[in-house]
């Protein structure tokens, strides 16, 4: 057989499955959060610079979700949820995901840094190397600490866009930051009650696995209770005004509703009508993230008209 | 073994490597229309190069 027959029978990689890589999903996420706090702040940048800085920030979160899935393969291959990324399908070799992830890494950092400026730049090359070495290759398989503190990663891309803007850290980057980092643990622990054998089998140590379903209930309340100041907080900075109160006081008292609900039930009423209301409380976490970070675009965008802030 | 330009492999990668064309071609726009704005904001475009260049250096204050 030669080489050309058997690179024949292999299964061919598409553009598309080297986006999939990437985590689009996710970088939907990074690339609004990093619009949000680069529109936000108050030093204005061109459009094309901001349009190249949103784009190298997502392409280094893209490159740390190839990273991922190039270290996880093996317990990607074992969750439902995961074992039809590119790695785990066989569509494309862990060697090439690794060697994507390094070369994006290092075109993102560089680019960010040339178009905006270095301390950005710094800020995304630290982002990466949380989320790569220090969520995927430390925390995930050690300890069910992971996602409290793994969640830093993706709470770090609002606060690069207003590095990119402003060149420095500001109390509003740091409550920006903050809002996304208490936001993780009860949205991705209400996944995993209701995603329940899929972290068992792969023995990754979700705390629903080490602590219980009941510990891990009381953890997402008290997340919630946590992430309330950290919300209205930011109301009260500059960035923040009366539109944004009044969405963070409605969106917090329902999501605290939902934790209160989810702590109140037991394991057989959830199994019963199938975790309806986890599955509502994970659903109600992504607009939860989406209107708070909305409302703060809401009064960047009024502000010229006299309108927006306080 | 001849590699024929209308070998199979041709047409089955044919979009990934239009793909990965297209990102080049539009890297390529990209540093072009930054190169444009940079330089329109009156951003300093020189750095040191192994040659003296007097008009890098910062006046010292007071002078």
């Amino acid at each position: 057989m030669t080489d050309l027959t058997a690179l024949d029978q292999s299964p061919e990689a598409q553009f598309g499955d080297y986006v999939a890589l990437l985590k689009p999903r996710v970088m939907s996420l990074v690339v609004f959060t990093a619009l949000v706090g680069l529109l936000v702040a108050p030093v204005q940048v061109h459009p094309l610079v901001a349009f190249t800085s949103i784009l190298f920030i997502a392409l280094g979160g893209g490159a740390s979700g190839a990273l991922n899935m190039w270290y996880d393969a093996d317990i990607d291959r074992v969750m439902n949820r995961t074992r039809g990324r590119p790695v785990p399908a066989g569509k494309i070799a862990a060697g090439d995901a690794l060697g994507l992830g390094l070369v994006l890494s290092g075109i993102s950092v560089v680019m960010l840094g040339l178009a905006a400026n270095w301390f950005a730049a710094a800020f995304l090359a630290f982002t990466i190397f949380f989320y790569a070495v220090v969520y995927t290759m430390w925390l995930k398989r050690s300890t069910p600490q992971n996602i409290v503190i793994g969640g830093a990663a993706g709470a770090f891309p609002p606060m690069i866009g207003w590095a990119v803007a402003t060149g420095g850290v500001s109390a509003e980057s740091v409550l920006m930051f903050a809002l996304i980092f208490m936001w993780t643990p009860p949205h991705f622990w209400a996944l995993a009650l209701f995603m329940k054998e899929d972290y068992a089998n792969a023995g990754v140590p979700m705390l629903t696995v080490t602590h219980g379903r009941k510990v891990t209930r009381n953890h997402i309340l008290a997340y919630t209770l946590a992430l309330a100041p950290v919300g209205l907080g930011l109301g009260f900075t500059s960035i923040g005004g009366p539109i944004y109160m009044a969405v963070a006081l409605v969106l917090n008292a329902g999501f605290i509703r939902g934790a209160w609900r989810i702590r109140a039930r037991s394991e057989e009423t959830a199994i019963a009508d199938g975790y309806a209301v986890e599955k509502a409380f994970f659903r109600f976490s992504l607009a939860y993230l989406f209107l708070h970070f909305g409302a703060l675009l809401a009064e960047a965008a009024l502000r010229p008209y006299g309108l927006g802030g306080w | 073994m001849a590699f024929g330009r209308d070998h199979e492999l041709h047409t089955r990668r044919f979009g990934r490597n239009l793909g990965l064309g297209l990102v080049l071609a539009a890297f390529v726009a990209l540093v072009f229309g930054l190169t444009i704005v940079k330089v329109s904001q009156g951003n300093p475009m020189q750095a040191y190069d192994h040659a003296p260049r007097p008009e890098l250096v910062q006046p010292e204050v007071g002078q």
